[in-house]
């Protein structure tokens, strides 16, 4: 059965626990929300899903087979793609290239690269933008041009570092509809990571919340709107506070 | 008119040599972040190449009576060839050292270079007849120039139109400008690191080389210093170009050439000998107001 997981995941960094425990999976199509507080250990767990980060105890495992020590380039060749908090594009580079790159870091042709490069932005959505420099670009076509980057390949899982960060809500709403398409459309497994909890509960299948590196509650949308663990984490009380909730486009 | 055109070739010709040093330069800094200072003995080694495998000045027998389609080619592979095997044997050993680190193990090797020749041709410069035809002179907008000066001028065009197009319409030279603005990020992306390092050494060679047959064949002897003035130049333009920009280090480097030859020319004769210490002057300026050169690379100021 395809798909990523995270099991018992810990790290540590000079005796400090980033991470205990962490169990997630994601599956195809699925779109897997992870939030949480400040220095919960999101992005530590990303980087350990891509080869970033070695886990101290604990594996990923894809379809059933650990990861070991890996690459990133080497995770990326196998299906699991990630963008990174404030896009890390090529700026010098044009739009295509940035695309392009990756397409041949994956193994492709340069011809192959190109074509590929091309169909993916028209899918995205930024077709015109792709002989324009990457550093010159408004922030939200920036943040297309990283997803479109790592969707380069068709990997099977996407793991996405707050792309919604700064953007405006009609920006957020359009940024879902994309995250959605790419989950039904291509069949692609997500991992979302937001602030913006309220995009996270409109958009999500299955949500996991982290605080201080261990999962305080997993489940639906609903399930963690209600639950007073995450109010808790999030408002320091388990005040009657509601969590907002962002309409998606279908 | 004749006396304005003929400054306008020397500053060309002397800005294509800082320019091909300085390209040369760059092109390994944008993707490792060293300053190569051995590049100078590089230039050198290559001169040297053309009286191998004779040591003796009086008897070239071998590569310095190539003909041109030989010598070129023969010349550019000991230039690109020694600094590939500089990179395996020794660069290779400090990619995850601080960029001073690595500078200093340039100067290293550079002194390794030099003494090497040194203790086989020893000091005294050798006189070398290398590509005679071209000392001829030829009339160009009523300027005499000697057919030199004219193809060093063109073969740094070819050169940079050459380069350009490499780095634009090959999958090596989208992997290198890639590496070249963020090479952490390259290889996380699966970019053939490895290859893309050795691809910039060799080309980074063959300029060197090809600063070298230019050289032997303007002075027309063999220095073991000889690389290390055109060296200096090379890496002041680098640094005004914006240390790993390419584009800026070709500018930076024919603006040099241009400001030494004018300086030449305009200075009172008396202070002439004092010409190098008015360009760095100028250099000064540069750096005061623009201390981030020309046009930076954006790889210099953001790293993953």
């Amino acid at each position: 059965m395809t798909e990523l997981r995270a099991d018992k995941v810990s790290v540590a960094f000079a005796g400090l626990k980033a991470l205990s425990g962490v169990d997630l999976t994601v599956t195809p199509g699925q779109i897997v929300g992870l939030i949480g507080p400040n220095g919960a250990g999101k992005t530590t767990l990303v980087n350990v899903l891509t080869g970033f980060q070695a886990a101290t105890e604990g594996a990923v495992l894809l379809d059933g087979q650990p990861l070991g020590s890996l690459k990133p380039h080497e995770v990326r060749r196998r299906g699991i793609a990630r963008t990174f908090q404030g896009g890390r594009l090529f700026r010098d580079l044009p739009v295509i290239d940035n695309l392009e790159v990756t397409g041949v870091g994956l193994g492709q042709s340069r011809a192959v690269a190109i074509a590929e490069a091309e169909a993916m932005l028209d899918w995205v959505g930024i077709a015109p933008l792709a002989g324009r420099i990457a550093g010159a670009l408004p922030y939200t076509d920036e943040r297309r041009v990283a997803i479109g980057r790592a969707l380069m390949g068709r990997p099977k899982f996407l793991l996405l570092d707050e792309p919604a960060a700064g953007m405006s809500a009609q920006e957020a709403a359009e940024l879902s509809a994309l995250i959605r398409r790419i989950a039904v459309e291509m069949g692609c497994g997500v991992l979302l990571i937001e602030h913006n909890v309220g995009l996270v509960l409109g958009l999500c299948d299955h949500i996991v919340v982290l605080d201080s590196g261990a999962v305080i509650e997993t489940g639906p949308p609903e399930a963690i709107r209600a639950s007073e663990k995450v109010r808790h984490a999030y408002m320091g009380s388990a005040a009657d506070i509601d969590l907002p909730v962002l309409e998606v486009e279908a | 008119m004749g006396g304005l055109m003929q400054v306008v070739f020397d500053a060309l010709s002397l800005g294509s040599l800082y320019a091909l040093g300085a390209l040369g330069i760059a092109l390994i800094f944008g993707v490792m972040r060293l300053v190569n200072f051995a590049h100078g003995d590089v230039i050198a080694f290559c001169v040297f190449a053309l009286l191998w495998p004779s040591v003796d000045a009086v008897a070239i027998i071998f590569a310095g009576n190539l003909p041109w389609f030989l010598l070129i080619p023969f010349t550019l592979a000991v230039g690109a060839g020694l600094s590939v095997l500089s990179e395996v044997v020794v660069f290779r050993r400090f990619r995850r050292v601080n960029p001073a680190t690595m500078m200093i193990a340039s100067f290293a090797l550079g002194f390794v270079i030099r003494y090497f020749l040194l203790m086989l041709f020893s000091s005294r410069p050798k006189s070398i007849l290398l590509l005679p035809g071209l000392s001829q002179p030829v009339e160009i907008f009523g300027a005499r120039i000697p057919l030199l000066q004219l193809i060093t001028i063109l073969v740094t065009i070819a050169v940079l139109i050459g380069l350009t197009a490499f780095l634009r319409r090959t999958r090596f030279g989208l992997e290198m400008r890639a590496a070249a603005e963020n090479f952490t990020m390259a290889r996380m992306l699966g970019v053939r690191a490895n290859r893309v390092i050795m691809g910039a050494f060799a080309l980074s060679g063959a300029l060197a080389a090809a600063i070298a047959l230019i050289l032997g064949s303007q002075t027309g002897t063999a220095n073991i210093m000889m690389g290390a003035s055109v060296m200096l130049m090379a890496f002041i333009a680098t640094v005004i170009g914006g240390m790993g920009s390419l584009a800026g280090a070709v500018i930076a480097g024919f603006a040099l050439g241009a400001i030494a030859t004018v300086m030449q020319v305009i200075l009172p004769p008396d202070a002439r000998a004092f010409r190098d210490a008015f360009v760095y002057g100028a250099v000064i300026l540069v750096l005061i107001f623009r201390p981030q050169g020309l046009l930076a690379a954006r790889g210099t100021r953001e790293r993953v």
